[in-house]
């Protein structure tokens, strides 16, 4: 039963007063930091959106109690993306992982309006005082997959399927292309862009008109598994999984895998948070901190061959391996980059050009 | 291009064709009876769940189709009921069913993204396939045959069967047929039906023919792509079939030209895209053009039927 | 004891109103039953997706700027579909809308003036209206079910942004990702009240739907567009043009959807992304429907609507109920609601005792 005394009224008025605006700080609490995770697709999708909820999961059981998380999924690129960070600004999250490139211009205007709650954008390039953006150097293991294509493949043509030409594909094709060529400097790669992150028919049929035109080995951008069960059955090289280990889907063809580790960035950042010390900033660990691991390789595999992609590994690891290192021309042969001179982190992330060996697509 | 790349194109044409050819055969059955059902879409994703899943716990192909075919079947019946018994708008209530498919089929197959099947490989003896050209013979999932029996199937009954020729009647003159005494309420059921049961087999190839996982979503807006072609191919099941494979070469000669760095390449990727929407739009013109102010669609599609008893 | 179904002399205006209603308040019972029943939280699901929206005072703008482009949309299609004109495409008008609205940005990028919105709103008219222009001469010249030719246009269109975001039009700053850049000032639409995200297009809205409410009431061209849908053979004697109609419920549909785009484009999005293509054509047409081709009967759909969007994303938040689920909460209350049709226009009656020849 309510009873009106002069407080109850106040705290009416107070409330009627804020009714429409934004702000709307959530009650200050003690107990749990509430953290939510806001994803482009379904936590089913065996790639990019599985692998951040892995990482969510993994920031239950590392923290415990000190955590709450909560996810939204399926979450489009646009305003609904703004208003599901509001949603979960208001609800007293204070630590926000939006985990999509097209979030950006959201996370920043919801942030501005949130100035205490913390915000990480994956994939993304603008910061502010309460925004952080992360992303993992996927391309380091696009090196190690690369100098296994460069020993295994038996035509020495590979195809990378992807969505679409952004640098961080490029990227990734370049790295891929650089270390197979290493191996072997006729090795050739044919990126095909397929328009979409999730039509996994459509992906396969660009798999098969890889495999039909010699194709023998076949990297993917794209989420899920299709491309490498088309490799299985075609009974190609074989080709790599993405974001996770994938050899329940093709156990003979999944040569090995690049698997996103984001669960300790998201203990570092949560802990980080709950101790005051969290600030903004661009972090882009790689193999070296364990956030992009490389999987089992496939028994198939040559001794050697394992031998020389561990090698390549731990060389990004410890520092001595830059896979972006000069002398490096483009496709057309013009030098990009000197020799002994390795490419910035900036130049890395607007990466329009393809070295050379990739026959690049109009 | 030599012959093995050729018939390696062809054989995957044929693939990706086979689902499309087999939602709109199922489609054009329904217009023809003068019902417009816009929830192939999401019917289809029924049926890429179900088979899916039935895949996944029996292993048996067969199974899954038949699955995939009555779960088409029981969700099209939500559409008949609302629009023939209750004769609700067609176009919302197919709207209604895209929708449903798409969150029912997300909802099931929840448990069963991140798992394999098998594929529904062909029934012929390997060794019958193993030269190249014979592949292009025996070489298919039995889907593909049995699209390719639904086209002649399909056009032999409405074109040389009693029941056939009633229920185009009822598609033209649905007053007509009424006053001679059919029940066209119980004939659009049926097209209905078989409508949704081809859209579960549809939705089925793309787990057991096409790639072996479930993944929301996962038909893409192909049933939309089946819509188009029953329009495209102005109601007859022979076009449909020429219609059929001349979309799935669409959809696919970009990946082989840009897979082989070929001249289509050249071409952005996103008018190889809007290609079968455009080509349908032309070609209806064309047709009325010719025949002056008639589209050969079924004069009563998307009307509702009133009876005045 | 056995029931009839029996024509009512008139459609039945208490039905028409009270069947959206029920349609709603069936879905909360049965979809609440049926999720407990699979083992969800079902009471909770209703609770946030239709009544948390509505009792939470910080939705409202959500709700606000979620139904706006509902409304314009919804009620363009409603003026087209009494007509008898069955423009389902006006997704494509309204990304149109956009494009033709983003090009007036682009080209005008780092003017300042009050005329730039104006011009992007004239532009998104144009947009939208132009390529409701295609179906309505094919349908008007020769005789193409619009439908069809409606229908096919959208998916053309949408590959149309893919194309422009991807190549001539990509933001020279951004980092390579397939989008426009951030339209300068002139071209942002503004908010209205301080402090939330409501823009200019949610009084815009109302103002559409008040004004073509009037218009289809109250003079002679809703007068005709009334006509000429329920019985064109009347119209004909009345001196009616089919075809004069028909074009214009296709470019009021097609502008009004293009207006959308542009305030869309303008206001929440402020750049074109590939995103934009966010179902709004086709939630609309669900709109009109519920709304029961009525303008302010669109307003009260389009809200509907609106909550169950903003409600889905909660029920994922508060109680972690899948995203699919909204969904098929959606097509529940579609199905019950075009059900109840047949309400409006038939009523119930007990049949005591009647000879065999009693047909169904």
């Amino acid at each position: 039963m309510m009873k009106f005394n002069r407080r109850n009224v106040l705290v009416l008025g107070g409330a009627a007063a804020a009714l429409p605006l934004v702000g709307g700080r959530a009650l200050a609490q003690d107990g749990p930091l509430k953290v939510g995770f806001m994803y482009i697709g379904t936590i089913n999708d065996n790639g990019w959106n599985y692998a951040h909820n892995q990482g969510r999961i993994y920031l239950e059981e590392q923290l415990g109690d000190a955590v709450e998380t909560t996810y939204v999924e399926n979450v489009p690129e646009g305003p609904d993306s703004e208003r599901v960070l509001r949603e979960l600004a208001q609800s007293g999250h204070k630590l926000i992982f939006a985990t999509s490139f097209g979030y950006g211009d959201y996370v920043l205007k919801v942030a501005q309006q949130f100035p205490d709650v913390k915000f990480e954008h994956a994939t993304g390039y603008q910061r502010s005082d309460n925004v952080a953006t992360y992303n993992a150097r996927f391309y380091e293991g696009r090196a190690v997959c690369g100098t296994i294509a460069g020993h295994m493949s038996k035509t020495g043509k590979g195809g990378y399927i992807g969505s679409f030409p952004i640098p961080e594909v490029v990227m990734g094709i370049n790295a891929f292309a650089l270390a197979a060529r290493k191996v072997n400097p006729d090795f050739t790669m044919t990126p095909v862009y397929i328009s979409t992150w999730n039509d996994p028919a459509r992906e396969a049929d660009a798999a098969r008109a890889m495999v039909d035109q010699g194709i023998d080995i076949i990297a993917q951008h794209t989420d899920g598994p299709a491309a490498l069960q088309v490799a299985e059955e075609r009974g190609i090289v074989g080709g790599f999984g993405q974001g996770a280990d994938m050899s329940a889907f093709a156990p003979n063809a999944q040569l090995t895998s690049i698997i996103d580790n984001w669960g300790p960035h998201y203990v570092e950042a949560a802990q980080a948070v709950i101790d005051g010390t969290w600030t903004s900033g661009d972090r882009w660990p790689g193999l070296k901190e364990g956030e992009v691991q490389i999987g089992a390789y496939n028994e198939k595999i040559p001794e050697d061959v394992v031998a020389a992609a561990e090698a390549v590994k731990n060389g990004q690891i410890d520092g001595s391996l830059h896979i972006f290192t000069g002398p490096i021309n483009d496709h057309t042969g013009a030098e990009r980059v000197a020799a002994g001179e390795t490419m910035t982190d900036e130049q890395l992330l607007t990466m329009d050009w393809y070295v050379e060996g990739v026959i690049p697509p109009a | 291009m030599s012959t093995d790349l050729l018939i390696a194109v062809v054989i995957t044409v044929i693939g990706a064709s086979t689902p499309i050819l087999i939602a709109a055969l199922g489609e054009l059955v329904v217009e023809k009876a003068g019902v417009l059902n816009l929830g192939v879409e999401g019917m289809m994703l029924i049926g890429a769940v179900t088979g899916f899943i039935v895949m996944f716990t029996t292993g048996n192909p067969w199974l899954a189709v038949f699955a995939a075919a009555v779960a088409g079947l029981l969700s099209s019946m939500i559409f008949a009921f609302l629009t023939l018994s209750l004769s609700a708008n067609q176009v919302a209530t197919g709207l209604a069913l895209t929708i449903f498919g798409t969150g029912f089929s997300a909802l099931a197959g929840q448990e069963y993204s991140a798992r394999p099947v098998g594929i529904f490989r062909s029934v012929f003896p390997a060794e019958l396939a193993g030269h190249p050209v014979w592949r292009l013979v025996f070489g298919h999932s039995p889907l593909v045959y049995f699209s390719l029996i639904m086209v002649f199937v399909v056009w032999w009954f409405l074109k040389r069967t009693r029941p056939g020729l009633i229920l185009r009647a009822v598609g033209e003159n649905d007053l007509s047929a009424h006053s001679i005494g059919y029940s066209v309420i119980s004939i659009r059921y049926a097209a209905v039906a078989f409508g949704g049961a081809m859209a579960g087999i549809a939705g089925a190839a793309f787990p057991l023919l096409l790639t072996p996982q479930w993944a929301e979503r996962m038909t893409a807006g192909r049933g939309w792509i089946a819509v188009a072609l029953v329009v495209f191919a102005s109601w007859r099941p022979f076009r449909l079939l020429a219609g059929a494979y001349l979309f799935g070469l669409v959809m696919t000669v970009e990946l082989y030209s840009k897979a082989g760095g070929g001249p289509l390449s050249a071409v952005p990727a996103e008018l190889w895209a809007a290609m079968p929407y455009i080509a349908t739009v032309v070609v209806l013109v064309l047709i009325s053009l010719r025949r002056a102010g008639s589209t050969s669609a079924p004069a009563c599609l998307g009307k509702p039927f009133l009876a005045t008893n | 004891m056995q029931f009839k179904l029996e024509k009512r002399p008139r459609p039945s205006q208490a039905m028409l109103y009270l069947t959206p209603v029920a349609a709603v308040v069936l879905t909360m019972l049965i979809g609440g039953a049926i999720f407990s029943l699979i083992g969800y939280d079902g009471m909770g699901a209703v609770r946030e997706i239709f009544l948390t929206p509505l009792t939470n005072s910080y939705k409202w703008q959500d709700l606000g700027i979620k139904a706006a482009p509902l409304i314009i949309i919804g009620v363009g299609l409603a003026v087209a579909y009494r007509a008898n004109v069955w423009n389902i495409g006006a997704e494509g008008q309204y990304v149109m809308g956009g494009v033709f609205a983003t090009g007036v940005a682009l080209t005008t990028y780092g003017v300042t003036g009050w005329w730039v919105l104006p011009l992007m709103a004239i532009a998104g008219i144009a947009g939208g209206a132009a390529y409701a222009a295609i179906p309505a001469v094919l349908r008007t010249r020769l005789g193409v079910n619009e439908i069809l030719t409606s229908l096919m246009l959208t998916y053309a269109s949408v590959q149309l942004i893919y194309y422009l975001v991807r190549a001539p039009w990509k933001d020279p700053m951004g980092m390579g990702f397939p989008q426009t850049r951030i339209f300068s000032e002139a071209a942002r639409l503004p908010t209205i009240i301080p402090g939330t995200i409501v823009h200019l297009g949610v009084p815009i809205a109302i103002v559409v739907a008040l004004l073509v409410w009037f218009v289809m009431t109250r003079s002679l061209f809703g007068f005709q567009i009334r006509v000429v849908g329920a019985a064109p053979h009347a119209a004909r004697y009345g001196g009616f043009s089919e075809n004069r109609t028909i074009w214009l419920a296709f470019l009021v549909s097609g502008g009004l959807a293009g207006l959308a785009g542009m305030l869309e484009v303008a206001g929440p999005f402020q750049r074109l992304v590939p995103g934009f293509p966010t179902g709004y054509g086709f939630t609309a047409i669900i709109v009109a429907f519920l709304g029961r081709l009525d303008p302010l009967g669109v307003i009260f759909a389009a809200i509907v609507l609106a909550i169950t969007f903003v409600g889905g994303e909660l029920a994922q938040t508060t109680i972690g109920l899948p995203a699919a689920a909204a969904g098929i909460f959606q097509a529940m209350m579609l199905f019950f609601l075009l059900a109840g049709d047949i309400l409006v226009r038939y009523r119930v009656k007990r049949v005591v005792h009647q000879s065999a020849e009693a047909r169904a």
